[in-house]
């Protein structure tokens, strides 16, 4: 006992040295350090990301931490954003709230990706937590206006509300209204998502002019041009302003309206929506453009030169997101109009058309990395690349943080030499040290991986398609890629022998996705015998698994690391491969 | 560019990390036979795989037909071969620098690709999907590779997002003709839906601009539903193909029980088949299977027409 007066520190100092620990890995890394720190470090600790939501159990999170304040969870893996995760998979928010409802009174942050939010979850939040400040539901769906007017409702310390990308079932544009008038402290609104009938414009108008900290506004398409000037009128502090449609006939009245209220929110730094926008409306903004660090142009049909000369305005710029309208030449403008630029989005206008419809290749890009030094994050959707692009790209930019390229037709050869991209792919493995994110595409073969394995040491998440010839390709990256936590594949020839030499590798990582590969059913049972602390799950439409024969490749397969054991909420073309369903049926 | 180092794969404990050997024998390629795989525990027994090569080898042959949807402008690209088991050896199936592991337009132009695939478990590519074909495949670069007349569109890609195809859908991308093209290049794209069936417990969602015709929409949604009626049909899980469950499915859906309708434009209910296609999807915005008691008092457009 004397030991421990003698060296040890009182609780509450430890405790006050740990709330200047913020991150993550760090706190984990505290907690580890000896008994009392772990208890002391669990107590305090109020702040949770869970990146899969089926990697723990929400009761086990309330019994380590039992005063959360703020929660983030994930949900589905990310290729359910292509459609590729089948509705009824999974990822429902309903038990995390239940529990939490009881456990965290005082919850102030949850953010939500990839998540199935129901109504009645969402009455249970604006019942449960009352201190609520920040709803964010990042591409979650399951849910309906009749939710968010409970929220509206209930969450009288609301500050930010953020519906990003989700699939909102209109039923009422009404609940806007349910916002008391009392209400006034709204700080961020995206609404962005939401269809046609969901936003009461009066009701929205009321919202914004008596919320004075208002500084983010995202509207949704349906909220028409000539009524924005109003509402900006109302909220001249904005930081963040997106559009509605951003299309109407041109009037003076309407013009000149709309160009004088941009002019007076002097704070305004980033734009977006600008949806079916015409060049007739562009130059309203000219005002803004010189202080703009982000401007959101992907949904904007505009052309060049109206395009060009607008980007050619954003000195500013350090984040531009565009379709591929701007071609190589408005690319070029953009690498020597705006030198702060660090990160790029270039979206297909006509990802389905045959022919090319725009004049966007690979100079365009290189003009952005060569012009551009703080390029860090990229995404670019083009139909043709070489190898000596990406190695000029690649030597340009050595601080790459994520680059994803995605070349329409995925297995197409650098249109050159007609060789694969191996050699270029390479290149950017190898300058981009500090590369944490690559989505390949293209025509490549075992090659790339081994470079990828040998040089990508901090990379944490790759998506790979219709690439690769072999298992080695696979067997490359998860005995090389350290990092790695994400992976993802779709439609490459990898198979049982990569997978189960590195099964322990598993363990590692948060997730391996598989799907349109050739993974056998034999290896799946195998994996789920030997690995408790994975979760199998095999996805098949057409049936049970055991139908088939052992050989047979399975359809999808998702791979997880957990200690919450295999999950019970598993629609019924999800097959774990525990313990028992190997033994079963062997 | 160096060659690859040629590894064994040693199995593997949870406490060890894999030991790679190098072996100088093989000068090019991954021969299969030569890697040999165990995943052993610590005082285990892996289990032996005399004939692993085989299945391996034939698994991927089969696989390969079935997965490689995606046609390929690339040169050479005549290389379709994908029997089952036999045929060329790895080399020809997984040569470096052709991409033609695929069915290409060949083989899905208007037919299932069952054909294709010779093992006993007669699988429909689910991830291949066709698409109405509205122009001729070319390839854009040139090459004098001959494309086929339909180019099948491969779920997953490219990488975009529902929200952003759906909302690029209903503006046409740029075309100097103007009105020719645009019509065609309209048609492309996608058109998510939401499906309901009356008491299966979640949505799922199709792509109607996949479907050529209310039948193709409806073995679709047939085959996507099934699950859940089975228990009705009395039989466990769908067989691989057409079988009694499919057949007693349709006699379900076009029977009494169940009626397919569908939510347009003016947010009215309609059932499911009296318009033409096109106009069918052009206005519809979901779709429900519905239990046919439920259903009387549903307008068909034919009431409609004098009203509009």
């Amino acid at each position: 006992m004397q030991k421990k007066t003698a060296y040890s520190f009182p609780d509450e100092i430890l405790e006050h040295v740990f709330s200047f620990i913020q991150s993550v890995k760090d706190r984990n890394a505290a907690s580890l350090v000896c008994k009392s720190w772990y208890e002391i470090e669990r107590w305090c600790r109020r702040k949770i990301f869970v990146g899969n939501c089926y990697a723990v159990s929400p009761t086990m999170v309330i019994r380590r931490f039992p005063d959360i304040r703020s929660i983030e969870l994930k949900g589905k893996p990310h290729f359910a954003d292509f459609n590729l995760v089948p509705d009824g998979w999974g990822g429902y928010v309903l038990p995390w709230i239940s529990k939490m409802a009881g456990a965290y009174p005082w919850l102030e942050e949850i953010r939500l990706k990839r998540m199935v939010v129901t109504d009645e979850s969402l009455e249970l939040v604006a019942k449960s937590f009352t201190n609520l400040q920040v709803l964010v539901l990042f591409s979650c769906e399951g849910f309906s206006t009749d939710g968010l007017a409970a929220i509206a409702a209930g969450c009288k310390n609301l500050r930010e509300l953020d519906l990003r990308d989700s699939e909102v079932d209109d039923l009422s544009g009404h609940w806007l209204n349910h916002f008391p008038d009392t209400y006034t402290s709204l700080v961020s609104l995206n609404i962005s998502c939401l269809g046609s009938d969901d936003v009461s414009f009066s009701a929205l108008e009321r919202l914004v002019g008596r919320c004075p900290n208002l500084r983010r506004l995202l509207l949704n398409r349906e909220v028409p041009l000539d009524k924005i000037a109003n509402l900006l009128s109302r909220a001249p502090q904005l930081i963040e302003f997106g559009t509605g449609t951003y299309a109407a006939e041109l009037r003076s009245d309407v013009y000149s309206n709309l160009a004088e209220a941009f002019c007076n929110c002097k704070e305004l730094k980033s734009l977006s929506g600008f949806w079916d926008a015409v060049p007739a409306y562009l130059p309203v903004i000219y005002s803004v453009c010189s202080r703009l660090t982000s401007l959101n142009l992907s949904y904007a049909p505009i052309q060049n030169p109206d395009l060009t000369k607008l980007v050619s305005q954003c000195p500013s710029l350090q984040r531009m997101l565009v379709l591929d309208y701007i071609e190589d030449s408005g690319l070029e403008v953009l690498a020597s109009s705006c030198k702060d630029l660090q990160e790029l989005r270039v979206f297909p206008s006509d990802p389905f058309g045959e022919e090319p419809n725009v004049s966007l290749t690979e100079k365009g890009l290189v003009a952005v990395s060569s012009g551009c030094p703080k390029l860090q994050s990229v995404l670019y959707f083009c139909r043709q690349m070489s190898n000596a692009a990406l190695v000029t790209i690649a030597q340009n930019c050595p601080n790459f943080t994520r680059f994803r390229l995605c070349l329409l037709d995925p297995k197409i050869a650098d249109y050159r030499t007609l060789q694969s991209l191996d050699v270029g792919f390479g290149a950017i493995v190898e300058h981009c040290k500090d590369l944490r994110r690559l989505s390949l595409s293209g025509l490549l073969t075992d090659c790339v991986f081994e470079y990828i394995g040998m040089h990508a040491k901090k990379l944490e998440m790759l998506s790979v398609a219709f690439a690769g010839e072999s298992d080695l390709a696979l067997h490359h990256v998860l005995s090389g890629c350290e990092s790695l936590r994400k992976l993802e594949i779709m439609n490459c020839p990898f198979g049982d022998k990569a997978l189960l030499a590195n099964a322990a590798k598993l363990e590692t990582m948060r997730s391996l996705w598989m799907s349109s590969c050739s993974v056998s059913l034999g290896a799946c049972k195998m994996l789920g015998q030997k690995m408790p602390r994975l979760n199998i799950e095999v996805m098949d439409e057409k049936g049970p698994p055991d139908s088939r024969a052992e050989s047979d490749p399975v359809d999808k397969l998702y791979i997880y690391r957990s200690v919450a054991g295999p999950r019970f909420d598993m629609p019924p073309f999800v097959w774990t491969m525990d313990e028992d369903f190997a033994s079963e049926l062997s | 560019m160096s060659k690859p180092i040629e590894h064994d794969y040693i199995g593997l404990s949870e406490q060890q990390l894999p030991s790679m050997e190098k072996s100088s024998d093989k000068k090019d390629g991954l021969h299969l036979k030569d890697t040999e795989l165990r995943l052993g525990l610590p005082g285990s027994e892996s289990p032996e795989r005399e004939d692993h090569d085989q299945n391996v080898l034939s698994l991927k042959s089969f696989v390969s037909g079935a997965k490689r949807g995606f046609s390929d402008a690339l040169d050479g690209g005549g290389n379709w071969v994908f029997s089952g088991g036999s045929g060329g050896g790895t080399e020809g199936l997984f040569s470096p620098r052709r991409g033609g592991k695929n069915n290409g337009g060949k083989d899905l132009s208007g037919s299932d690709s069952g054909s294709v695939l010779k093992d006993g478990a007669a699988r429909k590519p689910s991830v291949v999907q066709e698409k109405k074909p509205q122009v001729a495949a070319t390839s854009s670069h040139g090459n004098g590779n001959i494309a086929p007349a339909s180019k099948a569109q491969v779920v997953g890609w490219p990488p975009i997002r529902s929200f952003r195809k759906n909302t690029m859908a209903s503006h046409p991308p740029k075309n100097d003709d103007g009105d020719g093209n645009a019509e065609a290049k309209l048609g492309s794209g996608c058109l998510y839906v939401k499906v309901s069936m009356d008491g299966a417990p979640y949505l799922r969602k199709v792509d109607l601009k996949i479907y050529g015709s209310y039948k193709e929409l409806s073995s679709a949604l047939e085959k996507m539903f099934s699950c859940f009626t089975i228990g009705q049909c009395g039989s466990h899980g769908v067989s691989g193909g057409d079988g009694l469950s499919e057949s007693r499915l349709i006699d379900l859906l076009h029977g009494s029980e169940y009626v397919l309708t569908y939510e347009d434009k003016d947010g009215d209910w309609m059932l499911v088949g009296d318009v033409p296609w096109e106009m069918f999807t052009d206005s519809c915005k979901r779709l429900r299977i519905m239990k046919s008691t439920e259903a009387i008092g549903l307008v068909t457009r034919k009431c409609l027409l004098p009203n509009k």
